[in-house]
C-alpha cells in the first residue's frame, strides 16, 4: 500500500504532504515476520479432537507412530515416544466427514468415512492416501478385513441392506450384495475367521437371529440359517465372536450367556450358561458387556474374554475347547477398565485398578492363564483437575528375553490423552480438550512479590508521618535487595553455557513483565474444561474439569476482578448454562491458579435470559454481575448490603436489553429500586420478514482517542461514539436470491431508539461483524453477483458535537450522519475481530480468519466509506485511499506466515503495555498467539537501535559546547583588554 | 419539509434514501381524535396513546391518533389533543421525580391491511418526563417500518433533551404538544461501485492519452541511425585531410 500512495499523488503533491505520505506508507507497509522472527513472539498448538479409534503401529518392533481417529473427523498420526504430531488430515466438517470405523493392517489404515460414503486407505508411513472408493448409500452398520489362507487381501464393509467386498491393494470393489430381507432384519455384524465365508449376522429384534454365510469368491449366499433369540435385541451391544467361531452373548435379563456356532451345519440352537451358575452377580440396574479380541483378521478370536459385571468389576472367562462350557480364570474387582493386546503369539490383558485417591494401578496378566505378569506394574497419576478414565489403549512387545513389556494410553473423560511407560513414567499428556474452545479471556499476571508490597503500601490508611517515611524506606531496602539477588543471579548464569540456563515458567514464578506482553489465557472449552494458558510460551499452567457440564452448555466467561486490586486476588465468573432448560450455574475461580473461590453463590432456580457487568465495584473491588431470570426479576452477584445500597442508589440509570430472536423482539428494561425491572421500550422484527441473527454491542475495555477526525479543510467531523450502541444483524426468511436481504440495525440499547436502519439487497449470510468505535463492517455473500462482500458504516455527528462532556442516550436528540460504502473480497471468511490498544491512539486493523487457516491482518483504512471516487486535493491532504471496488488480500498481511490455523473459529485480541502492540489469539482446531502491531513499533527502539553512536554524538556535543563556551569567554576577556 | 431534522438532509449524500413524508400536525383540539378512528379509503388510523405515572407503573390513555397512508407514498399525520388540567399537574409531578413519559403504537403493516388487526402488541417507546416538560412538550416521533411496511419501532425526543431544572409555567407551555412526525424506511445500503469504478479508469487512461504504439528499435530511432552514420560517413571521409590540418597547426 506503500508504494500505492506515493506514486499516485506524486504528480501535483506538495513537498510536505508527499513526504508525510511517505512516512505514514512507511508506517503500514511491513506487517510480515522477518525469518528470524518467526516463533520469537507467537506459537501455535494443534489438536485433532477427541478419540474415537486409537491404533499403534504394530508393523514393526520399532515403530513410534500412534494413530487416531477423532470426534472432529480427522485422522492424526502422532510420535508416541513425545506426542508430537506426525502428520493430520483435517476433513469436512459435520455428518459429511465423520469417521465410522478405523481399521489397521500392517502399513495400511483403512477408514468408512460419512456413514459409509467412503472408504479410504492411507499409507501410515507418510499419511498419504492410497486409494478412496466410493460406497453404495446406505448407512454404515460395520467392517472387517478379510484373509484368505493368512494373507488379509479384502476387506468387507456392512451397511443395512448391502454388503461389499473390496480389494485392499486398490479398494475396487470385489462384488456387492444385496442383504436379504432387509426391511425386517437388522444387519449388525460381520465376521470373518480366516475361512472361505462371511459371516453376516442380523437381528429381528426380541424374535430371530439371522446368518447368512456368503462365498468368499463371488458373493454367493452359501447358507441362511435363523435361530430363535426372543430375548436378543441387539447383537451389536451385546454379543461377541469367541474362539472357533463361536458367537457369545449376554443376556440382562435372565442373567445369562448363550453361545452359538455361527458355522454350524444343521440348525443351530442357543446354549444358555446362567451367570449364577458361574458364581457370578451383576451389579444392579448395569448392563453387562462382553470384551473380547480377534489379534489377527487370519485366525480365530481368542477363545479368553472379559465379562464386565458392574461399573468397577470384570471377569476374564475362557470358552473351553467343548464350545460350550466356560471357566472363569480370574475376577478383577475392583477394575476401571481392561484392555487385550497382542504381540507375537502372546496375547496379555491389561487391567487398571484403583490404588488410592490419586493413582491407579495398571498391571498386566497373561490371557490365556489369568496370572499376573511380574514387573508390569505402572502408575497413571489420576489428576483431581481432571476426568476419570475413560479408556485404555495397550501396545505391548517383546523384550529381548522374550518377557512382554507395554506402553499404554489413557483417555479420560475430559478428552486428554496421557501416555505411560514402564516403570510407570508419564511420557507425555495432550490435553485434547483444547480442540474446541468455545470462549476466552486474557487477565494480567500479578505483580511480583515486591512490587505488590510496594503498591500495598499506597493502599494502607496513612498512620503518621515518621511510620510512613519508615516503611517507604523498608519497601525501598527490600527493593534494593530484590536487585541485587537478581543481578547476582545474572552474574551466575552468565558463566554457565547457555543451555543450561532454564527459564521454565511455573506457577510460583508468574509475574508481569515490564510492558505487560505476558498474560494469563482463561480458556473454556465444550467439553467443561478449563485451562490457564501462559500467554508467552503457550504452557499450560493450570486445568479445572467441570465434571457436570451438560454438552450443550452455553458458556459466559466474566472477570469481576482485575489483578490490578492487590491484595484481593483476580476473580472470574463462569456462567454456564443448559440451552434447553436455561437453568445456570456459577463457578467462580481464581483466573491466575485456577482453585475455585469459596465465594456463597446466588442461588438461581429459575432460568437466566441475561446477565450483565456492571461498572459498580463492592468494596472488594469486584464488579457486580446481574443476572436477569425469565420472570424479569435480578439477581445480584455478589450481593452484599454495600451492593444492594448502591444498586438501590443507582437503579434509575441502570438499563439492559433482551433479545428474543424467536419472536423478533427486542426489548429494555430499567431496574427499579426493588431490583424488579419495568419494560420502557419495545421493538418488534416481525419474523415473517426476518429474523435476528446477531446482535453486537462495544467491547466495554475499547479506548478511543480521537474524538474525531480531521478533514482535508481542518475541520473536524465528530464521531458519534455512543456506548450502549447495538448492531443487529438479520436475515430475511425469504431465501430466494432475487428477494433475499441482510438487514443491519443500529439500535441504542437504553432508548430503544433505530438510530440506522439499512438493507443490503439480494444478499445472504452468514453474515460475519464487528462493531468498535462509531463503526460496523460487516460481511456477508452477494446472491446475485455470488461474491462475497465487506460493508462498513460509519457515524458522526458532523462538525459540531451536541455535547463535548459526557455521552447520554436520553440526552442525544439527533441523528447521526450515517456513511457506508461496500467492497469485494476475493475470499469467504471464518471469523473476524478488531485490533485492540491500550489507548487506541494505534490504528485499527481488522483480523479476518479465511477459511484457509490464514489470518488476514486488513488495515481499517482500506474500510473508510470517505474513501472518495474522485480523487481531491482535500481527500489527498487527508490520506483517502481512492475508492477501489475490490478489497485487496496481499500476502504479507497474513501475519500467521505459514502456521495456518485449522477451522478458525473465533479471535481475542487484548491490549497490552505498549501502545503500539496488541495481543491476538486465534482459537479453533488450534491455538495459534501472536501480536500484532498495526502502525508499527512506533514506541518501542529497534533491536539494531545504535546506543554508542548516540550517546557518543551527545557526549562530544557537550564537550564541544564546554570548550567553546571557554574559548569564547577568553576572546571576550581578550576583547576586553584591547 | 422544515420538520425534517437536518442530519438527513446531510444524509442525502446516501444515494437513495427513503425519507417519504414528513408531516406534522399540532394543535388540533380534542373533538378530531374520535373522527380519526373510522377510516377512509386510502388511509387508516390507528390509536396513539401515552402513560405518565409517579410511581411508574404503565397506565395508557389516548392521546392521538395516527392517520398512517400505506403505498408508495407513505406518509402519517398525527391528530392530538391538549393535555387537561389534571394531566398537566400529574406530568410535572412525574418530571419531579424523574419519572419517564411512555408512548406506544399498535404493531401494524402500512402495505397489507389484511393483517393489520391480526397482529397483537405494542411498540413502545420513552423519554425522560422532565425534559418533556422542559422543552414545552416539543417532541419529534419517529416512526420505523421494515422493508415490507410493518412498523418496527417508534422513537420520542425531545429538542432540547437535556433536564435543567428550569421552571415552566404549566398554563401557557403545558397545554398543547408540539410534534414533529416522521416515518423512516430502511435505506438501501451500497452496492460495490465497479460501473463507476471502470468509468473513472477509461476517463484517467484518456487523460494519459493513448499510450505509444511499440513500434520497432529502427522505426524509432531511424533518424538518429541515419545522422550517426551520415556521421561516420563523413567524418571517415574527411578524416585525412582533417588530420593533415591537425599536423599543420602543430
Amino acid at each position: 500500500m506503500g508504494r500505492y500512495l506515493s506514486m499516485k499523488p506524486s504528480a501535483k503533491m506538495s513537498k510536505p504532504t508527499s513526504l508525510f505520505v511517505i512516512f505514514f506508507s512507511l508506517f503500514v507497509m511491513s506487517e510480515a515476520v522477518f525469518e528470524d522472527q518467526v516463533g520469537k513472539f507467537d506459537w501455535r498448538q494443534q489438536y485433532v479432537g477427541k478419540t474415537l479409534f486409537a491404533h499403534f503401529d504394530s508393523h514393526s518392533q520399532s515403530s513410534k507412530m500412534l494413530f487416531l481417529a477423532t470426534d472432529k473427523n480427522i485422522f492424526a498420526s502422532f510420535n508416541s515416544r513425545t506426542g508430537d504430531l506426525i502428520w493430520r488430515h483435517v476433513d469436512k466438517v459435520g455428518p459429511e466427514g465423520t469417521i465410522d470405523i478405523l481399521l489397521l493392517h500392517g502399513q495400511d489404515a483403512l477408514m468408512v468415512v460419512g456413514d459409509g460414503r467412503l472408504l479410504r486407505s492411507w499409507d501410515t508411513n507418510m499419511g498419504g492416501l492410497n486409494w478412496e472408493a466410493m460406497l453404495d448409500t446406505g448407512s454404515f452398520q460395520a467392517a472387517c478385513f478379510v484373509a484368505i489362507q493368512d494373507t488379509v487381501k479384502h476387506v468387507a464393509v456392512l451397511k443395512k441392506a448391502v454388503i461389499s467386498l473390496h480389494y485392499l491393494s486398490n479398494g475396487h470393489q470385489k462384488w456387492v450384495e444385496n442383504l436379504p430381507d432387509g426391511d425386517a432384519v437388522q444387519y449388525q455384524a460381520v465376521y470373518s475367521g480366516g475361512e472361505e465365508e462371511v459371516y453376516v449376522l442380523g437381528v429381528v429384534p426380541n424374535s430371530h437371529l439371522t446368518i447368512i454365510a456368503y462365498s468368499l469368491e463371488d458373493g454367493e449366499i452359501i447358507k441362511q440359517r435363523s435361530v430363535e433369540a426372543p430375548w436378543l435385541s441387539s447383537v451389536e451391544s451385546s454379543c461377541v465372536v469367541v474362539g472357533q467361531g463361536m458367537l457369545m452373548c449376554v443376556d440382562p435379563a435372565t442373567l445369562a450367556l448363550y453361545t452359538l456356532p455361527i458355522q454350524a451345519e444343521e440348525t443351530p440352537q442357543f446354549n444358555q450358561i446362567l451367570l449364577q451358575s458361574l458364581d457370578l452377580e451383576v451389579s444392579p440396574s448395569f448392563q453387562p458387556v462382553l470384551v473380547s479380541s480377534q489379534p489377527h483378521p487370519a485366525r480365530s478370536p481368542l477363545s479368553e474374554f472379559f465379562l464386565q459385571l458392574g461399573p468397577d468389576h470384570h471377569v476374564l472367562l475362557q470358552l473351553n475347547a467343548d464350545g460350550y462350557t466356560i471357566a472363569p480364570l480370574r475376577d478383577f474387582q475392583p477394575a476401571f477398565l481392561v484392555s487385550f493386546a497382542t504381540t507375537g503369539e502372546k496375547t496379555v490383558a491389561a487391567v487398571m485398578t484403583p490404588k488410592n485417591e490419586t493413582a491407579c494401578a495398571i498391571n498386566l496378566f497373561s490371557a490365556d492363564s489369568g496370572r499376573r505378569l511380574l514387573d508390569t506394574t505402572v502408575i497413571f497419576p489420576l489428576d483431581l483437575n481432571g476426568g476419570k478414565p475413560h479408556k485404555l489403549y495397550v501396545h505391548a512387545f517383546l523384550k529381548k528375553d522374550d518377557s512382554v513389556g507395554y506402553r499404554v494410553l489413557v483417555q479420560t473423560q475430559d478428552h486428554a490423552l496421557t501416555f505411560i511407560q514402564q516403570p510407570g513414567r508419564v511420557v507425555w499428556t495432550r490435553e485434547e480438550a483444547l480442540a474446541d474452545v468455545v470462549t476466552m479471556e486474557m487477565v494480567d499476571l500479578p505483580l511480583t512479590g515486591t512490587q505488590a508490597e510496594l503498591e500495598g503500601e499506597f493502599g494502607k490508611k496513612a498512620d503518621g508521618l515518621f511510620p510512613m517515611v519508615l516503611k517507604r524506606l523498608s519497601s525501598q531496602v527490600t527493593l534494593l535487595q530484590a536487585w541485587l539477588a537478581h543481578l547476582w543471579k545474572l552474574f551466575y548464569e552468565a558463566r554457565k553455557p547457555r543451555s543450561q540456563v532454564k527459564n521454565e515458567v511455573t506457577i510460583e514464578t508468574l509475574s508481569r513483565d515490564e510492558f505487560n506482553l505476558q498474560k494469563m489465557m482463561v480458556m473454556v472449552t465444550a467439553s467443561g474444561k478449563l485451562f490457564g494458558i501462559d500467554s508467552k510460551s503457550g504452557s499450560i499452567l493450570w486445568k479445572h474439569y467441570l465434571e457436570n457440564v451438560q454438552p450443550n452448555a452455553v458458556f459466559k466467561l466474566i472477570v469481576q476482578r482485575t489483578t490490578a486490586h492487590f491484595p484481593h486476588p483476580p476473580q472470574c465468573t463462569l456462567l454456564i448454562k443448559d440451552k434447553d432448560t436455561g437453568l445456570a450455574s456459577l463457578h467462580v475461580f481464581n483466573p491466575i491458579f485456577g482453585r475455585k473461590s469459596h465465594i456463597a453463590l446466588p442461588v438461581l432456580p429459575r432460568p437466566i435470559l441475561q446477565s450483565l457487568l456492571l461498572p459498580v465495584i463492592d468494596q472488594d473491588y469486584a464488579k457486580v454481575l446481574l443476572l436477569v431470570d425469565d420472570q424479569y426479576k435480578v439477581t445480584a452477584f455478589p450481593s452484599t448490603k454495600n451492593v444492594l445500597q448502591q444498586l438501590q442508589e443507582m437503579s434509575s440509570s441502570i438499563f439492559f436489553y433482551l433479545i428474543r430472536s424467536d419472536q423478533g423482539n427486542l426489548s429494555g428494561f430499567r431496574l427499579r429500586k426493588d431490583l424488579s425491572t419495568e419494560r420502557i421500550w419495545e421493538v418488534v422484527l416481525p419474523t415473517e420478514v426476518q429474523k435476528i441473527v446477531a446482535v453486537n454491542g462495544k467491547r466495554p475495555n475499547e479506548h478511543v482517542h480521537s474524538q474525531g477526525r480531521v478533514m482535508g479543510d481542518r475541520s473536524v467531523l465528530y464521531k458519534y461514539l455512543n456506548p450502549n450502541l447495538l448492531a443487529v444483524v438479520t436475515e430475511s426468511t425469504d431465501a430466494h436470491p432475487e428477494r433475499a436481504f441482510v438487514g443491519m440495525f443500529l439500535i441504542d440499547g437504553v432508548t430503544g431508539r433505530i438510530i440506522h436502519e439499512a438493507v443490503q439487497r439480494k444478499a445472504r449470510g452468514p453474515v460475519h461483524f464487528v462493531h468498535s468505535e462509531n463503526w460496523v463492517v460487516y460481511e456477508y455473500w452477494n446472491t446475485k453477483s455470488r461474491r462475497n462482500e465487506f460493508s462498513v458504516l460509519e457515524l458522526f455527528e458532523g462538525t459540531e458535537l451536541y455535547n463535548s462532556t459526557v455521552f447520554s442516550s436520553l440526552d442525544r436528540p439527533h441523528l447521526p450522519q450515517v456513511l457506508q460504502q461496500t467492497y469485494i473480497f476475493p475470499s469467504p471468511i471464518t471469523t473476524m475481530e478488531a485490533t485492540l490498544t491500550e489507548k487506541g491512539i494505534t490504528s485499527r486493523h481488522l483480523l479476518v480468519g479465511l477459511p484457509s487457516g490464514a489470518i488476514l491482518s486488513l488495515p481499517k483504512m482500506f474500510l473508510d466509506p470517505r474513501r472518495p471516487e474522485v480523487v481531491t486535493e482535500h481527500s489527498r491532504e487527508e490520506n483517502l485511499i481512492p475508492y477501489a471496488p475490490e478489497m485487496p488480500i496481499r500476502t504479507e498481511w497474513f501475519i500467521n506466515y505459514n502456521q495456518t490455523v485449522a477451522r478458525v473459529k473465533g479471535i481475542y485480541t487484548a491490549p497490552s503495555g505498549l501502545e503500539s502492540t496488541c495481543l491476538v489469539v486465534a482459537y479453533g482446531l488450534d491455538i495459534y498467539q501472536t501480536r500484532v502491531y498495526p502502525s508499527k513499533q512506533f514506541d518501542v527502539l529497534k533491536d539494531d537501535y545504535d546506543y554508542v553512536l548516540i550517546s557518543s554524538v551527545l557526549f562530544a556535543l557537550f564537550f564541544a559546547t564546554m570548550i567553546s563556551k571557554r574559548l569564547a569567554q577568553v576572546k571576550l576577556l581578550n576583547r576586553a583588554w584591547r | 419539509m422544515a420538520s425534517v431534522p437536518r442530519s438527513f438532509l446531510l444524509l442525502s449524500i446516501i444515494p437513495t434514501i427513503l425519507i417519504l413524508c414528513a408531516d406534522f400536525a399540532c394543535c388540533n383540539t380534542g373533538r378530531k381524535t374520535g373522527d380519526g378512528l373510522d377510516t377512509d379509503f386510502s388511509g387508516f388510523s390507528v390509536p396513539f396513546e401515552h402513560s405518565f405515572e409517579v410511581d411508574d407503573v404503565s397506565r395508557f390513555r389516548m392521546r392521538g391518533a395516527l392517520q398512517l397512508r400505506g403505498g408508495r407514498e407513505t406518509s402519517v399525520s398525527l391528530s392530538q389533543s391538549q393535555l387537561s388540567e389534571e394531566d398537566r399537574n400529574t406530568l410535572k409531578e412525574v418530571a419531579v421525580v424523574d419519572g419517564l413519559y411512555k408512548i406506544r403504537v399498535p404493531r401494524v403493516s402500512l402495505t397489507d391491511r389484511q393483517t393489520e388487526r391480526q397482529m397483537d402488541g405494542y411498540l413502545t417507546a420513552f423519554v425522560r418526563a422532565c425534559s418533556l416538560v422542559e422543552s414545552h412538550l416539543s417532541d419529534v416521533i419517529t416512526l420505523h417500518t421494515d422493508v415490507s411496511g410493518y412498523l418496527i419501532g417508534v422513537s420520542i425526543v425531545t429538542i432540547p433533551g437535556a433536564c435543567r431544572g428550569t421552571e415552566v409555567e404549566d398554563e401557557v407551555d403545558l397545554e398543547a404538544f408540539n410534534t414533529t412526525l416522521t416515518i423512516i424506511a430502511p435505506t438501501n445500503a451500497p452496492q460495490p461501485e465497479t460501473a463507476l469504478f471502470i468509468e473513472r479508469m477509461d476517463i484517467e487512461h484518456e487523460k494519459r492519452g493513448k499510450p505509444q504504439e511499440q513500434k520497432s528499435f529502427f522505426a524509432k530511432y531511424w533518424y538518429l541511425i541515419l545522422g550517426g552514420a551520415i556521421f561516420l560517413m563523413a567524418s571517415s571521409s574527411a578524416q585525412p585531410s582533417a588530420g593533415g590540418a591537425e599536423e599543420q597547426q602543430s
